[in-house]
């Protein structure tokens, strides 16, 4: 008899299938309207929206959908064609062009989704005789892409300058001569904790090794022009290739390498997640190109941080187990087991608040988080209703003992 | 050559200690995955503490070949005799 090839799925079918039914079930979760930034009708109830990576609040942006729409009326709805061939418009240039002048740097690649641009560059840039330093907590594209290349990958522990210097050192012994590629983030996305990029770019470059740094969550949110957490740690020279996404701070859809390397531009003629696929429609390249302009100027960070900072001190005060501490716009609490993390999810969504379930192995340390990302545009108002409902979930479920007035205060 | 082998998989053992929450009895033919019921990650980490202890690299492209302690340990003592 010839082997099932969905036969492998079963463990994870029989878990899928263990979830509640209806509305409590995380998978199910569809935005029948989305009102806002901050909020949607999900279930027939309005919703507030705590866990989307909206950071800026940028998707609602006048301005942004405004060129969005002028580009939609000018260009149509989509390039139907790689960058290679005819998806490349002059506004795909500009847009390109705006990158390079919001980071100050030479080269800008602008890919179809930021994990296109972790796949792209790790996969291209390492060679086979190449290796690949990464972060033990690294984003799924960033390990995808070692996948999917050929160079040697070596893992250190998360945020650990010693355990990267050594495992550098090791190579450096064995190779004196191989190509190193370190790949870092600016913000590790579950609890928000931040690379000591000071130490870490440091020890690289003892090594010479080339630097990427994945500045997903950190674009718009660090840094006195919003261009991460580089710029925030003043260790911009040092690092060789950031990349980036459009879906979060920006608002859209889409990612990006920017570099100083002399020959990066080589990218658009090897890199195939960058000339295999179709290039981001005009109006998603109009909006993106808008936002990053507002983004330079914006004075939305303070806000964002102060949310964040509101919502995770109130979640401590409550005292529920936290994962962040609020320096960062991730706010997450620590569930014991998955079974009442699912059960919390559920009774969230009842209340009226969409958080994310964040699950192993998703999360470093075996860990069961409710996330919440802020964003800019949340009111005070919103945060306070955000808290309401954990600590009310919170006791339903026996997280939480008693005297939750105090969290309000 | 033998003893060699031997040394390094009580190391190894040694080091899984940690990770094996059921006291699994170790043999060379455990699987991580189906007797320590370790997922990817914490093979990982495991590879990582296994890297220091020996102070060599252990590229995590072996890892799909590296199921049971025993091929861990003559995996250890291949990069072990390349140095």
């Amino acid at each position: 008899m010839t082997l099932d090839l969905f036969e492998k799925f079963d463990p994870i079918l029989n878990d899928y299938n263990s979830l509640p039914a209806g509305e409590a079930n995380p998978f199910t979760v569809s935005m029948e309207k989305v009102l806002s930034p901050t909020t949607a009708i999900i279930n027939g109830r309005e919703t507030i929206l705590a866990g989307t990576n909206n950071y800026m609040g940028m998707t609602f942006n006048e301005e942004c959908m405004q060129a969005a729409r002028d580009a939609l009326d000018a260009l149509g709805t989509g390039t139907t064609g790689s960058r290679v061939l005819n998806g490349t418009y002059n506004s795909h240039k500009q847009l390109e062009e705006t990158l390079k002048a919001f980071y100050d740097a030479e080269h800008a690649i602008v890919f179809s989704t930021g994990y296109q641009a972790n796949l792209g560059v790790i996969a291209t840039v390492a060679g086979p005789k190449d290796y690949v330093v990464i972060d033990a907590d690294s984003h799924a594209s960033i390990y995808d892409g070692c996948a999917m290349g050929n160079a040697t990958v070596v893992r250190f522990k998360h945020n650990d300058p010693d355990n990267l210097d050594k495992r550098l050192a090791r190579i450096r012994k064995s190779d004196p001569q191989a190509g190193i590629l370190v790949v870092l983030e600016g913000v590790y996305s579950m609890l928000g904790d931040q690379a000591p990029l000071k130490e870490l770019t440091k020890i690289s470059k003892n090594h010479n090794a080339h630097i990427l740094v994945d500045e997903a969550h950190s674009i718009g949110v660090f840094g006195e022009t919003g261009r991460g957490v580089a710029q925030a740690q003043g260790v911009e020279d040092q690092v060789d290739f950031i990349v980036g996404t459009f879906s979060k701070s920006v608002g859209t859809i889409g990612g990006y390498c920017v570099s100083n390397h002399p020959k990066f531009e080589a990218l658009r003629l090897v890199c195939r997640p960058y000339m295999f696929t179709a290039s981001l429609p005009p109006s998603v390249v109009a909006s993106a190109t808008k936002a990053l302009e507002l983004i330079a100027n914006s004075n939305l960070r303070a806000r964002l941080l102060d949310n964040s900072m509101k919502l995770n001190r109130g979640l401590a005060r409550a005292g529920f187990d936290m994962g962040t501490t609020g320096e960062s716009p991730i706010a997450a609490i620590i569930v014991k087991s998955q079974e009442m993390a699912i059960a919390f999810w559920g009774e969230m969504i009842r209340e009226g608040v969409y958080v994310n379930l964040a699950l192993p192995p998703a999360t470093p340390n075996g860990l069961n988080l409710m996330r919440c990302s802020l964003s800019a545009a949340h009111t005070v108002e919103q945060i306070d209703y955000m808290l309401e409902k954990f600590i009310l979930v919170g006791r339903r479920l026996g997280l939480l003992q008693d005297a939750p007035e105090l969290a309000l205060a | 050559m033998t003893q060699n082998v031997d040394r390094i998989f009580d190391q190894i053992c040694e080091l899984i200690k940690p990770f094996n929450k059921k006291n699994v009895v170790i043999s060379k033919d455990t699987y991580f995955s189906v007797d320590l019921e370790l997922d990817s990650l914490a093979v990982m980490d495991l590879l990582s503490e296994i890297e220091d202890e020996f102070d060599i690299t252990i590229p995590l492209n072996l890892l799909p070949d590296l199921e049971t302690v025993g091929q861990f340990t003559e995996a250890v003592e291949k990069l072990l005799s390349e140095q």
